[in-house]
Parts: C-alpha cells; structure tokens; sequence
C-alpha cells in the first residue's frame, strides 16, 4: 500500500521544529508500524538524510519505550494496543497519516520523535515501592491475600509506564500513571503500611514536575494501551484525602 | 588466564552456608567508602544495584533505555520458578537442582546450580513483600504453573506478564535506593568500553545517548548484568537494543567468553511472516500446559493447509501426528525446549510444515477448551491469545495457533566463578551475561530465578569478599588508563561515521542475522561453521568499508548506537563459530548434525567435551584461543537425558 507520512523533526530540545512530508510506495499491510518506519528510514539513510528518531525496544507493548503521537491520538487508533503492536492493516491505501512526538510540557523533545519521560520516575522514586530490606521477607505464604485483592492488585500494575495519558491530556496530567502505581501497591497488606506516605509523596512529586490537574476528561483512559482505569484515580483520591486529613490532624503514619 | 572456579569445600548442601561464614565481610560504617558500578538495570543488576546500595555501598546504575524500568526483563511472560513445594507434589531443592542441571545437558556447573535451588525460595518471599502481584488461588495462597523439563508445578506467575512484575519490584527496591541517594541512575548511558587498571576493573567509558557526550566512571568494582546476545541473529524474540556489547568488549579487555554457541531456540514464537520483520513474537512456553502441538502425518495434507484448500479443523484426528506426545511420552508436550524446537524443524524439513513458508506447526487448544472451557482457558492465557490474534490475526481459541522455534536466550556468556566473578578482578557479571547456571539448554522460567538469585542474594556477600581484599579507593577517573580508553572509543566512533559508505547497519546485521541462523542456528555442522567463518570476516569488511552513518557523534544518534552494536555482533559472531566449530559433539541446544542417536537425538560426548570452553581474545582476524573448566559431578550422575 502507499502512504503519505508527515512526520515531526526537530534537530534538539531548543531547535524549532516542523512536519515534513514523506511518501512510501510499498507498505505490507502485515507489517508493523514500526517496521514502516524501520523501512522509511533504511531509504533515508541509503539517500544520505538523517533517519527519524523515535523511541522502541520491545516491540511487544511490555517495555513502554514507544511512544508516538498519531493522526493527533498517542498510540494511533487501535484501542488497548501501543504503537509498536499496531499492524498497518488498520490503515488505507493512500492514506495521510501524521506522526507527532508525545505534546507534552513535562516530557521535552529530545529529537524528532524523542521525548524525555524522566519525570515519572521521580513521581516512583517518592514512594512506588514498599520498603522491605532484601533476604528479610516472611514466606511467601505467610500472608494470604484474596484472589480479587491480587486480580486488582495487577490490574493496576499492568501499567507500562508509556505516558501516552499524559500526552491525551489537555492539562498534562500524570493522574492514571500516578494512581495505578498508588492503588496496586496500597490495595495489599504488604502495602498498607507506608500507604498515606505513598500517596501523598507521590502527588506531590507529579505537581513538582509540572504535572496539571486532572479535571475528569477521560482522555488518558481512552489511549491507555493497557487498560488502566479511571476507577483507580477515584481510588487515589480516596486514599489521598484519608492521607492528607491524618497529616492535617496531626496523626501519625 | 587462570581459570579457578573457586568452588568451596564441603557436600553440595554446605557449601554456600560455609562459603558465606568464611567470605570477609565489609563493616557497615566501611561500606559508604566504596564505589560500585553496575551496568545493566534487569532483573540482575536492578536487584544488585538495589541491595547494594541498601547496604551501604555507592552505586552508580546504568541502562541505555530512558528508565531502569524498560530493561529487556520486563518482556519475560510465562514465570519463576522456585522449589517451594507449595504444591505438595514432591517438589525440593535438590529436585530443581537436578532438574537444572539434566535439562542443561549436565554441562553447567554444579556448586552454582545448586545455590540456585537453594535461594528460589527466598525470591519469592522477596518478591511477595515488595508487593509483586503473583497470580493466587481462592484461598489466598501463590498458584503454579508447569513448565517444559519438571514434572511437578513450581512455577510462580503474574498472569503472562511475570517477568515486567518481577522487574517494577526491583525497579521498586531500586528507586527506593535512588531516593535515598544511595544509588545514582544513568539512563540512555551505553557503555562501550570496561577500564582496567593494575589488571583490576575500576571503570567503566559510556556513551550519553542523548548529547553524545564520552564520560569516564570509576569505582572499586564493576558489574557488568548487561543481558543476553540473541540479536546476533537479528530477528529473535529479544528486544531491539539487547547487545553484546557489554559483554564483548569485556572479552577484548581479557575476560573469558564462555561457551558462545550455547544458546537457546524457543519452540513456541510466532512464525516469520516476510521480509519486512523486525523481530519475531514469544508466545510464552506455559501454553505447552494446554496446547498439545501437532502436523500432519502426511505431507500432501500440509501441502493443502499451506494453500488453504482446507483448514486444521478439517484434518482427522487419526490423520494427526502430535509428535511430542509420540516421541516423549512421560514429557509429552512439556518436553525441554531444545529438544520441542528440533522436532518442530525436523517436521517442517520432512515437509510435513503447515504455515504458508513452510516452517510452522500448530499448537492446538481444542482439547483443552473442551475439558475446561473457554474461560478457564481465557483466564490463564487471555492476554497471550490476545497478542497471538493481534500480530497474525487468528482467533487462537477457534482455529489452532501456529508455532515456530526462534532464537530466544543464550546460556554462554562471560566466564565467573562461583563467585560470580570473571577471571578479571573485580569484574562481576550477573543474569543472562554471564555463563553459569544453565548449562547448554536452559529450562523455562530458570532465567528470572537466575538474575534475581544472582542480584539479590549472591553478589551482595560476594562482592564485599572481593572489596574487602583490595581495599577503598576508587581510580582517578581522569587517570592514563580512563584518558587511553576515552581515546580509543573516540577513534572507533570517528572511524565508523567517517565510512560514509551505502548500506545501513540494519541491512548488514540483517545479512549476519542470515548466516547466523543457517549455519550456527539450531542444527550446525562441520562444513556450514567453516562456511560462516570465512563469511563474518567478509561481512565484516563489507561493513567497515561500506557502512553508511548520517549525522554526528554529538547528538541523539540512532544510526550510530546500532552501528556500534552491529559491529560488535559481527566479530562477536565469528567467536560463536569457533566454538560451535570446536564442540565436536552434540549438547542441549548444540545441536551438531554429525552428532546423533538413531532417534535424531543429541549425542553427548562427555570422554572429550565435558567442560566449559572459556575463549581468550587474541585480536580481531586472529583465531581465540581456548581453555577448558572442567566439569565435575559429584553430586550427580552423569546420564544420558531422557524424557521419554
Ligand atoms: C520474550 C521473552 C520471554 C521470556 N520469558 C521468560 C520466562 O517466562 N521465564 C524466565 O525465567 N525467563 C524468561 N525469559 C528470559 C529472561 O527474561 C532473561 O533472560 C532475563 O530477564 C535477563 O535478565 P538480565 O537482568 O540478565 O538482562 P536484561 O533484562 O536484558 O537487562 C539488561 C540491562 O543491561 C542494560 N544494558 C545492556 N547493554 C548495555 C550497555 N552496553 N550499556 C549500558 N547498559 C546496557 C540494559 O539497558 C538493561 O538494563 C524471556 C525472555 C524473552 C526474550
Ligand atoms: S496509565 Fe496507561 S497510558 Fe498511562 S503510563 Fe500507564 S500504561 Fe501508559
Ligand atoms: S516498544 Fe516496548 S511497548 Fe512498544
């Protein structure tokens, strides 16, 4: 099939960017979208331009490294599915398809395509785990947890990190990412302990970053490739104003 | 090189309790003197870096992705295993112990294997406290799974994506340890060159991905858990950016390379599809549980299949060959992987092959749904059917799935002793980078096990032995041996930018991947290896006098890291060869044709080849030379493996 690519380039964080055209005349519709790009850029190269930058590894939705931004919807259309297991059948002959880096003001452009999600790491590194000193754990048995608290438990721990919510929401908001962390680990006993310092440590690091507001749009449920709910930001307010009124009262953790 | 695998006196069972009480410790006010560096954030170096720093030490972490959390780990599906013996079916550790080392062809090491074993069970525990959501059962206690070559149920799961909860718990430990400042992350940081100084591992050169920047790093020691080398094949079930780089270049600065042509084709990976692709899809082996894997008995009955002139449906259960249950009746379809993959080639090659190329074998549920249902099915596999539906888009509970082999793991690696040390001095290598536990075929869900045992629970005591007999004091990192390697990689990079030529690293690596799986894939023999290594060499003179690389070194540079990986793979390759070339005897997944039973199994020659062959560097276009660690079994009984 044949394809009309307008794809974002930009030299570096502080250069200007802009949409340049390309066109492919050859498209497998079994291929990936990814692959359609691996094949674009072997033409670049061979012709001497420079390949477009984009983020990968995986290429089996697991990893979360790609990451781009598609006819304007992070992930491209096809629901529940990240862009390196997107398949170029859903696309038609002669189509125009744009392909844009993730727009969002916490996550810079690197290059091209190329965007720098350092900042969810800090939002993990103020309170994503639970604090338990290697080799000092009781059976694995020890504690048993219900079925329904492990199924939703990893429900929320399927996240993978990608940060398309981010990039669906018109205020940037880094609030599903945020809860599926906070809702897996405080929905389990292992959890319970540190569950107000989760929350509230976590929060706080996602406003620190620059992370907007959430005003219920829905927009990052929609494009999550992995079926993180808005059930779970409802639970992180939960446990957030349960946290804050215990911080405010003065109650210990 | 001195080879001394440092394997302490005792019976298997004392071993390590014994090695841990006579180790030297590092007192705990001592600890924040020393610095350790540790390449790689997998499940192996994520867990080491974040027990280290627990601990006291400072560690620097790096990874080439944009967050510890991508590292290739998180792709791993089917589980962990661990001789809880939660099952109550006679499950112990000295079973996982034997289980390993007859899976791998009794070509590991036993002392190692058997530590292994020892620590499973305590990863879980780790794990479960760290919040890891295991799958359960309705009385809230972990449920298992079987896997290929056990015959009890040891394996630990979180539905088919264990191995991305396994690494965000490590990576949970590790941010922990960054928040503390005890662990400092580099991210999108390659390393490209291991420093030595006095012939001791002080450093470690990296490349920034992002600015291009060349930056020294010392320390009192360096880990290296950089992963496997599957991508020498270029199409694998690995991620796109897994590399041997760090590995290989720590070959070329002196450490032995151990047993390269072991590796590992998956029997369960979606078959290839066209030219076009990029890599090849793992459908995770715990399907093997419940699918029963078969072709036809007739060849002009494939022939109809490929051209769909009828559908798998259609073939009549006596017209069914469902060779696994045949050829190995006690294992049936859980036979080892090695073993499933060579049957599904045998197969293909006797036309008896069902996907469009020819090279695909189905992997039937319709029993199994019959038995159980469809949501009982949906509930152990519902995300792999999805996945399966997804890239070849069939409905996997409706028609059969088709399967074929694909280059998944690699069991050789760097050379350590039971330390986990290589022959280079404060040099640690962890997980899939280093050579130890697996033998020459790994069984499933042993990986995870592996790198966590190895990070977790190993090199955090056997580190400190190593620190605390050399003492603090980490290297200038402006030093002439940090300015010599500086110099070195700059010259590298400046020579391969410089080529200019017109083909793509993509296009060679594509060529190498070719040859790799022809003549070193899963059946080699004399001719084919001596074919290969007369073609790497020219390969790799095609690349250097033809490569072309736009851009500049002083940038985000795709185009220059896969050109730094693919060089790497194509004098890498040439040492896989070598050794594929000098085991003259079939093992596990070593599959030399010359070497076989009547039934077309591997025949092992323990009088000649019972060691591990550690390769020493000697240049590039200069053959390596080999040394032998032999292998003793005294715990063991060496025997011919059997799983019929
Ligand atoms: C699809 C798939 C499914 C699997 N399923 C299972 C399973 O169910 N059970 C099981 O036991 N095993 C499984 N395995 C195998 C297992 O996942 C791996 O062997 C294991 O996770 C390797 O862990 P590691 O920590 O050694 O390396 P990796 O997880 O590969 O980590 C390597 C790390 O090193 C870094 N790195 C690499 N090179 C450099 C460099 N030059 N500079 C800087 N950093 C570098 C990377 O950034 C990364 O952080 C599977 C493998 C695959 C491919
Ligand atoms: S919540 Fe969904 S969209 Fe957001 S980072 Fe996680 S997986 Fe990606
Ligand atoms: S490349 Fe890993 S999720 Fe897409």
């Amino acid at each position: 099939m044949k394809l009309n690519l307008r794809i974002w380039r930009q030299d570096g964080e502080n250069s200007a960017g802009r949409l340049v055209d390309y066109k492919m005349d050859d498209v497998s519709p079994d291929s990936s979208f990814l692959e359609m790009l691996d094949l674009l850029n072997e033409d670049l190269i061979v012709n001497g331009d420079e390949p477009v930058a984009f983020d990968h590894d995986c290429r089996e939705g697991i990893c979360g490294m790609c990451s781009l931004t598609i006819n304007g919807v992070p992930h491209g259309p096809e629901r529940m599915t990240s862009v390196c297991q997107l398949h170029m059948r859903h696309f038609s002959d002669g189509e125009t398809v744009v392909i844009e880096p993730w727009r969002a003001k916490p996550f810079p452009i690197i290059r091209d395509l190329v965007v720098d999600r350092t900042p969810f790491d800090r939002i993990q590194q103020a309170g994503g785990f639970i604090s338990v000193r290697t080799g000092s754990a009781p059976d694995g048995n020890a504690i048993p947890i219900s079925k329904e608290v492990a199924d939703y438990a990893m429900d929320a721990a399927a996240c993978i990190g990608c940060g398309a919510c981010v990039a669906a929401c018109k205020n940037a908001s880094a609030m599903l990412f945020t809860a599926a962390k906070t809702s897996q680990l405080n929905s389990l006993p292992q959890g319970k302990a540190e569950k107000d310092r989760r929350v509230l440590g976590m929060v706080a690091a996602m406003d620190e970053a620059g992370f907007g507001n959430c005003t219920n749009y829905g927009e990052c449920q929609a494009v999550c490739p992995k079926g993180i709910t808005l059930d779970f930001i409802a639970q992180m307010n939960r446990d957030y104003a349960v946290a804050s009124t215990k911080k405010l009262f003065g109650c210990a953790f | 090189m001195i080879l001394d695998a440092k394997i302490p006196d005792g019976s298997i069972e004392d071993k390590w309790s014994n090695h841990k009480f006579s180790n030297k410790l590092v007192n705990p006010a001592n600890k924040r003197k020393y610095n350790i560096i540790v390449v790689g954030s997998g499940l192996a170096g994520g867990s080491a870096a974040a027990t280290l720093g627990e601990l006291g030490y400072n560690v620097k972490c790096f990874c080439y992705q944009d967050s510890p959390r991508r590292a290739h780990s998180i792709a791993a599906q089917g589980g962990i295993n661990a001789a809880k013996n939660y099952q109550n079916d006679g499950d112990s550790v000295y079973r996982l112990f034997y289980d390993t080392i007859k899976g791998g062809d009794f070509r590991s090491r036993e002392a190692n294997v058997y530590r292994l074993a020892e620590v499973s069970g305590n990863i879980i525990d780790q794990c479960v406290a760290q919040g890891v959501p295991f799958a359960r059962e309705y009385g809230g206690h972990l449920a298992n799974r079987s896997f290929g070559g056990a015959q009890v149920s040891r394996t630990f799961y979180a539905r088919g994506q264990t191995g991305q909860q396994l690494l965000l718990g490590a990576y949970s430990a590790l941010n922990a340890q960054i928040a503390r400042g005890q662990v400092e992350m580099y991210n999108r940081h390659e390393m490209l060159e291991l420093v030595l100084v006095e012939g001791h591992a002080k450093g470690i050169i990296t490349r920034n991905l992002v600015n291009g920047a060349i930056e020294s790093w010392s320390a009192d020691a360096v880990i290296l858990a950089t992963g496997g080398y599957s991508t020498v094949f270029f199409l694998s079930t690995c991620a796109a950016g897994v590399n041997v780089t760090g590995a290989f270049r720590s070959f070329k600065k002196g450490a032995g390379f151990a047993n390269p042509c072991y590796t590992q084709i998956h029997p369960t990976c979606i078959p290839q599809e066209g030219d076009h692709q990029s890599k090849l899809t793992l459908m995770s082996e715990s399907l093997r549980n419940d699918g029963r894997v078969w072709v036809p008995k007739d060849p002009k009955v494939s022939e109809q299949l490929r051209n769909k002139d009828i559908r798998p449906r259609d073939v009549a259960e006596s017209e069914r060959d469902y060779y696994l249950e045949r050829k190995y009746p006690s294992f049936g379809n859980l036979a080892p992987r090695d073993i499933s993959s060579r049957s599904a080639k045998e197969a293909c090659d006797k036309g008896r092959g069902v996907s469009y190329t020819g090279f695909g074998v189905y992997l039937d549920f319709e029993d199994a749904i019959g038995r159980l249902g469809q949501p009982a099915i949906e509930e152990r596999y519902g995300n792999l059917f999805e996945m399966y539906e997804r890239i070849s888009g069939d409905n996997g509970y409706e028609t059969p799935m088709m399967i074929y082999p694909a280059p998944h793991y690699t069991m050789g690696g760097l050379w350590v002793d039971y330390n986990l040390m290589s022959n280079v001095d404060g040099l640690f290598v962890l997980g899939e980078a280093n050579f130890s536990d697996h033998g020459a075929n790994r069984l499933g869900a042993s990986a995870l096990m592996q790198g966590l045992a190895d990070g977790y629970f190993v090199v955090p005591y056997t580190v400190a032995n190593y620190l605390a007999r050399v003492g603090a004091g980490a290297p200038d990192p402006d030093g002439p041996a940090f300015k010599e390697a500086k110099a070195s990689i700059n010259d590298n990079l400046n020579k391969m930018l410089s080529v200019q030529g017109k083909r793509s690293a993509r296009s060679i690596h594509i060529e190498l991947g070719r040859i790799m799986w022809e003549y070193c894939g899963m059946a080699r023999d004399d001719a084919g290896l001596k074919k290969a290594l007369q073609l790497i060499p020219e390969l790799r003179e095609e690349f250097w006098s033809n490569v072309r690389i736009p851009g500049t070194g002083e940038q985000l540079n795709i185009e220059l890291e896969r050109a730094g990986r693919v060089a790497d793979h194509l004098e890498f390759a040439e040492l896989m060869c070598h050794d594929a070339h000098d085991r003259d005897e079939s093992c596990g997944g070593h599959f030399r044709v010359e070497h076989q039973t009547d039934e077309g199994e591997a025949k092992r020659d323990d009088e000649n080849f019972s060691h591990v062959s550690v390769w020493e560097h000697q240049g590039v276009n200069t053959a390596p030379v080999k040394h032998n660690e032999e292998l003793v079994y005294e715990s063991v009984t060496m025997a011919t493996r059997s799983y019929k």
